[in-house]
């Protein structure tokens, strides 16, 4: 089976565009990326297209159709908040199987204002506020309770996961927010769901990221400089445990998915350069330095308050800005954080750049739940 | 759907909550007889080991321990904030989310695992389309 490298990827600047319609939007990342690659639409095989609120009406087409009506294969794919992680690995997969040489992997999502989740449905009346909560916010922090349950964790430490990423995010121009938000800013921000404040949960935004992939043969015809390598590409659901149907676990999705890396691309967490791991809500990310094998089950507190997971720190952790600061466009999100991986191995990140970084993961969890995990790694 | 009459009530908030109406409402679980799992709601395979038509009704008790919670400030219009989400192991086996009542929603007056009852009473006045009455389950603090 060959291998598969990025050569083309780009994201646009995350925010509020109600005037672009969703195909509009996928079309701006899908030119940024070919032109990265110095190929056109004529030279895509196949299009992968993740976007989650109009999944049924064949965004992918619609992109074709702004920017080129090749009539080459179009999957359109849904996973919840890793849309783009599959559309992205549907693509790696069509090179995998020998079937394509060349295709294109486009995330886009166009989100409104308010909160995600809950809402009820089903018969006679609404549960939220009545069986608990399934807004999101809460639902993360109830994850994140667990942390605090087992390992005394604090809404400190949780807070001074935002502190971080909206750093991080200032020196990110395609950030939805360039603005610091000190420890009290963010501890006294109106509490969501306890303990997660309105600094605390991931940013609606509009947003769409792509990537051009391609074969190893492919990727010598055009040049290895600026491509970087898939070193890895998993997807898992959520395996059995006692508490999931009540209480999504987001840990045992991640865990398997992480495991499976690793033994894909032949390394260890010590290997990783930097991580953009799911922060949909600061709690979250704590769950995660666990989960990824970045330190040891517990540790994580301490490592957010040493800042082993900041910009210059052991393993850096969204040093994009994470969903947290950069934004969260479902759809687009999984492929948005290959693009940052990708720019600190070809050593373009500016301000934030990850010195000698060679290999990076991205990580996002659609809840539900699916968890897609890739490891890159710098070619030249 | 509904086994009642409509217009009258209390119809129950979930399936799994029976006796509605009666002196002695409960929820009930579907335990597995091959692997013991315990599930809410219809189902005929168990998800944990694959067994199929192995799942028995059983009655859940009205005892368990708070396994975590949130505080919920901010919900949808409507719907009267602050309050809590919990998430409860029930002694016995089994694992349910519903709204702590009875204590302040405030951290320092939770703990993990603190002794937590199941009760039952009117669903917070929500009525259906049809208006119908429903009876929930809440938890309290064990007296």
């Amino acid at each position: 089976m060959s291998d598969v490298y990025v050569v083309g990827v780009d994201m646009i600047k995350f925010g509020r565009f109600p005037e672009k319609t969703v195909p509009q939007l996928g079309s701006q990342a899908a030119l940024m990326a070919l032109d990265d690659a110095g190929l056109t639409i004529q030279d895509m095989q196949a299009l992968y297209c993740g976007n989650l609120g109009q999944a049924n009406a064949m965004v992918g087409q619609r992109i074709l159709q702004e920017i080129g009506q090749t009539g080459v294969a179009v999957v359109n794919c849904a996973n919840a908040c890793a849309t783009g992680a599959t559309a992205f690995r549907e693509a790696w997969m069509s090179i995998k199987a020998g079937v394509f040489d060349c295709v294109l992997a486009v995330g886009v999502e166009q989100m409104g204002r308010g909160l995600l989740g809950g809402g009820g449905g089903g018969e006679g009346i609404p549960k939220e506020g009545l069986l608990g909560s399934g807004t999101m916010p809460a639902v993360f922090a109830e994850a994140g309770m667990e942390h605090a349950r087992n390992y005394g964790t604090t809404f400190e430490q949780f807070a001074k996961v935002s502190v971080k990423n909206h750093h991080h995010s200032t020196l990110n121009p395609k950030a939805m927010y360039q603005i610091e938000t000190p420890l009290d800013t963010v501890m006294n921000a109106e509490m969501i769901s306890y303990p997660n404040t309105k600094l605390m949960c991931s940013v609606n935004v509009d947003g769409s990221a792509a990537a051009v992939l391609v074969s190893e043969k492919k990727a010598r015809e055009l040049g290895l400089n600026r491509a970087v390598k898939v070193k890895a590409s998993v997807l898992t659901s959520d395996p059995y445990s006692d508490r999931d149907l009540v209480m999504p676990d987001v840990n045992g999705v991640t865990r398997i998915a992480a495991k499976q890396a690793y033994e894909m691309a032949g390394i260890g967490p010590e290997d990783v350069s930097l991580v953009e791991l799911h922060d949909c809500f600061a709690t979250a990310e704590i769950l995660h330095y666990e989960n990824l094998g970045l330190c040891s089950d517990g540790d994580a507190g301490r490592m957010i308050d040493d800042g082993e997971v900041a910009l210059g720190g052991r393993i850096p952790v969204n040093v994009s800005g994470g969903l947290l600061s950069k934004g969260h466009p479902l759809g687009a999100t999984g492929i948005a954080n290959i693009y940052e991986v990708c720019t600190h191995l070809r050593g373009e990140a500016g301000d934030r750049q990850v010195e000698g970084a060679r290999f990076g993961m991205t990580h996002v969890i659609g809840l539900g739940s699916a968890c897609g995990i890739h490891i890159l790694e710098k070619v030249a | 759907m509904s086994e009642q009459a409509v217009g009258n009530g209390p119809l129950p908030v979930v399936p799994y909550l029976k006796g509605a109406g009666t002196e002695d409402p409960y929820l009930e679980g579907l335990k597995c007889d091959a692997c013991n799992a315990i599930f809410l709601g219809d189902r005929v395979t168990c998800s944990k080991c694959g067994a199929r038509d192995q799942l028995q009704a059983t009655r859940l008790e009205n005892k368990g321990k708070l396994y975590v919670y949130s505080i919920v400030y901010r919900s949808f219009p409507g719907i009267d904030v602050p309050y809590i989400s919990a998430i409860v192991d029930l002694d016995g086996g089994g694992t349910i989310k519903g709204n702590l009542i009875g204590v302040e929603a405030d951290p320092a007056n939770l703990t993990f695992d603190m002794e937590l009852d199941v009760v039952y009473g009117d669903a917070l006045g929500r009525k259906d389309k049809d208006g119908n009455s429903y009876i929930s389950y809440f938890f309290k603090p064990a007296v």
